[in-house]
C-alpha cells in the first residue's frame, strides 16, 4: 500500500519535473480523447502537437498568440504569488481594447503620427489598471471577495464592448455590421516578420517577462509578495501592509491586461473593435501562470505551449475533422494534471508494509 | 398600472429564472459547510446541463436526462475532490479548473446537439389548485424541478440542523482537527458532500437545457455559476436566506429581460443584461461592509486542506 508522507521541505527537483509531467500526461488523455472520438491518435496528435508549428508562419503564430497570455499571466501570477486571485483579466483586456481602440476608431480616426500607437497602449493600460482597481477598492475597503467582482466585472466589459461596436460605435460605412471603423495605419502594431503576423508586442511581451522576473527576484517588492503569500501574519509584522498588496497586484496585473487588449485589437485582431476579440486569452492566463510555476520565465515557456493548442485545434478541426472545442478540453487537462501532480512537490510517496 | 395577470406570469417567470441557481447554491452551501470551497460550480452546470440534454434528445426521457445531468455534475465535484482531498491540492486553483475544463468539455459534448430542439420539461397541472386566478399562476404552474428545487431548502435546512450526520457534516467544516479527534473520518464525508454539490449543480444546469430554454447553447449559464457561489454568501450559509437570495437575483434577471422586451428605458440591451453581475457586486459588497458578522457566519475550515497525520 501506498502513502503519502510530507516533505520537510518543497522539493525543488519536482517543482521543474510537474509541469513536464502535467504536458506529458496532457498529451496521453488527448491521444485517449482523440480515440474515443473515433479518431486515430496518432494523426490527430501531430495534427494538434506538431503540424501547425512545422512552417514558419506557424511558428509566428505560436509567438502572437503567446503574446497575451505571458502579458496576462505574468500579472496573474504576481497576484497568486501573494495569494491574490484576480480572476478577471479577461474583462480587464477586452476594455483596454475598448479604450485603447476606442481613441483610434472614434477620436484619431484619421490622424498620423508615431504618437498614435504608444498613446493607444497607454490608454489600454490605464483602462485595464481602473477597471482592476474596482476590486481592489471593494476588497481593501469592505472585504469583499475579488474573485467573485473581478469575474462579474468581465462580463460587464463583454457586454460594454458588445454594446459599443453594436451601437454608437458602429463604423458609418461598414453596412451595418457590429464592427467599428477600421484604425488609422498609425494605429496598428508594426509587424517585424515578413510574411507573417508576427508583430510588435511579442518583443514587448518579451520585455514585459524580463522586467517582472528582475522585480519578483532581485527587489524587495518581490520579496513582500512571496512574504505576503506564504505568511500573511509574518508579513504584517514585517510591516507589509496587506492592502497595498491587493492594490499592487491588482493595478500591475489590470495594466498588463489593459495592454494585451490593445495589442490584440491594434494586432492580430486586425485594426477595429469586434464583438469578439479574446478566445479566452484572460482565462487561459491563469493556466498559463501556473504551468509556468507563477516564475515570469517559465510562464514564456508556458505560454507558447498554451498558445499551441489554440493553433492545434484549429489545426486539427481543419485537417481531422475535430471539434474545435478539444482547444479547451486540452487546457482544462493541463491544469489538472498539473495541480494534481503537484502533490509530488509538498509530499513523497511512500510504501507502507501493511496498513 | 400594470395588469394584474401580467404581474402574475412576471412572478411565475422569476420562480422559474430563480431555480438552477437555487439548486447550484444549495448545494454549494453544503459543500461549503463541509469545509470545502468548490469554485467549479460554473464548469459543474455546463456539463450537467449538456448530457441532461443529450441524453434526453438520445432517449426522450427528459427526467432520465436531468438524473443524467445530475449524475455528471456529481462526477465533474469527484473530479475534484480527488485533487483537493485526496491530493491536498489548493481548493481555488482547482475550482478554477474545473470551470475552465466543464467549459471545455460541454462544448466538446454538447458539438453535435446545438440546434437540435427538443420539448421541454412540461408544466404540472396540480388539480384544483393551478386554476386558482393569480396565485395558481405564480405558484402551481411549474415544472416537476421547480417545486423539487423548493423542497430541497427545507430538507437542506433539516439536515443540517436536525440530523446527526447534518450535524457531524458541520463538525468537519467547523474544525476538522477535533472531528477527526472524535473518530469522524473528514476526508469520506467531505467528498459526500462535493459529490452532493455537484449533483445539485448539474441539476441546476440541466434545468437550464431540458427546461427553462430546452436547448443547448455553448456556456448558456452565462455565469450562473459564480453568481450561485455569490448566493451563498449572500445568504451567510443559511439555507432559507439561500431562497430569498435566489428570488431576488431571478428577480433582477427577470426585470432585465422584460426592460428590453418592453424598452422601459432608452437603453442598449446589453446595458440591462449587465444588472444581474451587478446587483451581485453591489449585494456583496453591502454585505462585506457588514463585516465581521458576515464573516464569522462562514465555516471555520473553509477552503483548508486536511491531513492526517
Amino acid at each position: 500500500m501506498w502513502r503519502l508522507e510530507q516533505r520537510s521541505a518543497p522539493s525543488v527537483p519536482m517543482q521543474v519535473a510537474t509541469p513536464f509531467i502535467a504536458l506529458a500526461a496532457s498529451v496521453i488523455a488527448g491521444g485517449v480523447l482523440f480515440t474515443a472520438l473515433g479518431h486515430p491518435p496518432l494523426p490527430a496528435l501531430y495534427a494538434f502537437f506538431i503540424g501547425p508549428v512545422t512552417t514558419s508562419y506557424g511558428l509566428a503564430e505560436l509567438a502572437v498568440k503567446a503574446t497575451p497570455l505571458i502579458l496576462c499571466a505574468i500579472g496573474l501570477a504576481i497576484g497568486f504569488r501573494a495569494g491574490v486571485w484576480n480572476i478577471g483579466a479577461e474583462g480587464q483586456l477586452t476594455l483596454g481594447a475598448v479604450c485603447g481602440g476606442g481613441l483610434a476608431a472614434m477620436v484619431f480616426y484619421d490622424a498620423s503620427g508615431v504618437w498614435l500607437l504608444p498613446l493607444m497602449l497607454l490608454a489600454g493600460a490605464a483602462a485595464g489598471l481602473l477597471w482592476a482597481a474596482i476590486p481592489a477598492f471593494l476588497r481593501t475597503r469592505f472585504g469583499v471577495n475579488e474573485i467573485l467582482v473581478s469575474l462579474m466585472l468581465t462580463y460587464v466589459a463583454l457586454l460594454a464592448l458588445s454594446a459599443l461596436v453594436h451601437g454608437p460605435w458602429r463604423d458609418p460605412t461598414g453596412f451595418n455590421f457590429p464592427e467599428s471603423r477600421f484604425f488609422p495605419p498609425d494605429a496598428t502594431m508594426p509587424l517585424i516578420l515578413a510574411g507573417t503576423r508576427l508583430h510588435l508586442g511579442f518583443p514587448l511581451a518579451l520585455l514585459v517577462a524580463l522586467i517582472a522576473w528582475y522585480a519578483l527576484a532581485r527587489t524587495i517588492l518581490g520579496f513582500q509578495l512571496d512574504v505576503a503569500g506564504l505568511a500573511p501574519r509574518a508579513a504584517r509584522f514585517a510591516g507589509f501592509h496587506p492592502e497595498r498588496t491587493v492594490w499592487l497586484v491588482f493595478l500591475v496585473s489590470g495594466a498588463l491586461a489593459g495592454l494585451a487588449g490593445v495589442i490584440e485589437v491594434t494586432g492580430p485582431v486586425g485594426g477595429q473593435l469586434v464583438p469578439v476579440i479574446s478566445p479566452g486569452y484572460g482565462f487561459t492566463a491563469i493556466i498559463v501562470a501556473f504551468l509556468g510555476r507563477l516564475h515570469p520565465v517559465g510562464i514564456v515557456l508556458a505560454a507558447l505551449v498554451v498558445a499551441l493548442s489554440y493553433l492545434g485545434g484549429e489545426n486539427a478541426q481543419i485537417t481531422e475533422g475535430l471539434p474545435q472545442a478539444v482547444t479547451g478540453v486540452f487546457q482544462g487537462f493541463l491544469l489538472f494534471f498539473l495541480l494534481a501532480a503537484d502533490v509530488l512537490v509538498r509530499f513523497r510517496l511512500r510504501r507502507v508494509a501493511h496498513a | 398600472m400594470m395588469d394584474a395577470a401580467i404581474l402574475a406570469s412576471v412572478l411565475a417567470t422569476v420562480i422559474a429564472a430563480a431555480t438552477p441557481l437555487l439548486f447550484a447554491a444549495l448545494g454549494e452551501l453544503v459543500t461549503e459547510k463541509s469545509g470545502v470551497l468548490n469554485l467549479g460550480v460554473e464548469g459543474m452546470m455546463l456539463v450537467g446541463a449538456v448530457t441532461a440534454f443529450a441524453i434526453a434528445v438520445v432517449t426522450g426521457n427528459l427526467h432520465v436526462g436531468v438524473l443524467g445531468g445530475a449524475l455528471a455534475g456529481a462526477l465533474m465535484a469527484l473530479l475534484f475532490g480527488v485533487l483537493t482531498l485526496t491530493l491536498m491540492a489548493n481548493q481555488v486553483a482547482c475550482g478554477l479548473a474545473l470551470t475552465i475544463f466543464g467549459i471545455g468539455l460541454s462544448a466538446l459534448l454538447g458539438d453535435s446537439f446545438v440546434g437540435i430542439p427538443l420539448d421541454g420539461l412540461p408544466e404540472l397541472d396540480i388539480a384544483g389548485l393551478t386554476d386558482i386566478p393569480m396565485l395558481g399562476t405564480v405558484l402551481f404552474s411549474h415544472d416537476l424541478l421547480v417545486y423539487l428545487g423548493i423542497a430541497m431548502v427545507p430538507l437542506t435546512a433539516l439536515f443540517l440542523t436536525r440530523t446527526r450526520w447534518g450535524l457531524v457534516l458541520r463538525a468537519v467544516g467547523e474544525n476538522h482537527e477535533a472531528a477527526h479527534g472524535l473518530g469522524y473520518s473528514v476526508i469520506p464525508i467531505r467528498y459526500a458532500a462535493v459529490a452532493f454539490g455537484g449533483a445539485m449543480a448539474g441539476i441546476g444546469g440541466a434545468y437550464l437545457s431540458v427546461a427553462y430554454t430546452p436547448m443547448w447553447v455553448e456556456e448558456m449559464t452565462a455565469g450562473r455559476g459564480w453568481i450561485a457561489l455569490a448566493l451563498v454568501v449572500f445568504a451567510a450559509w443559511r439555507p432559507w436566506r439561500l431562497l430569498l437570495g435566489a428570488y431576488l437575483f431571478g428577480g433582477v434577471s427577470i426585470l432585465q429581460l422584460y426592460a428590453q422586451g418592453g424598452a422601459l428605458f432608452d437603453v442598449p440591451s446589453q446595458v440591462l443584461a449587465m444588472l444581474p453581475y451587478l446587483a451581485t457586486i453591489v449585494v456583496l459588497t453591502v454585505l462585506s461592509s457588514r463585516g465581521v458578522r458576515a464573516l464569522l457566519a462562514a465555516p471555520a475550515c473553509l477552503g483548508k486542506p486536511f491531513h492526517a497525520a
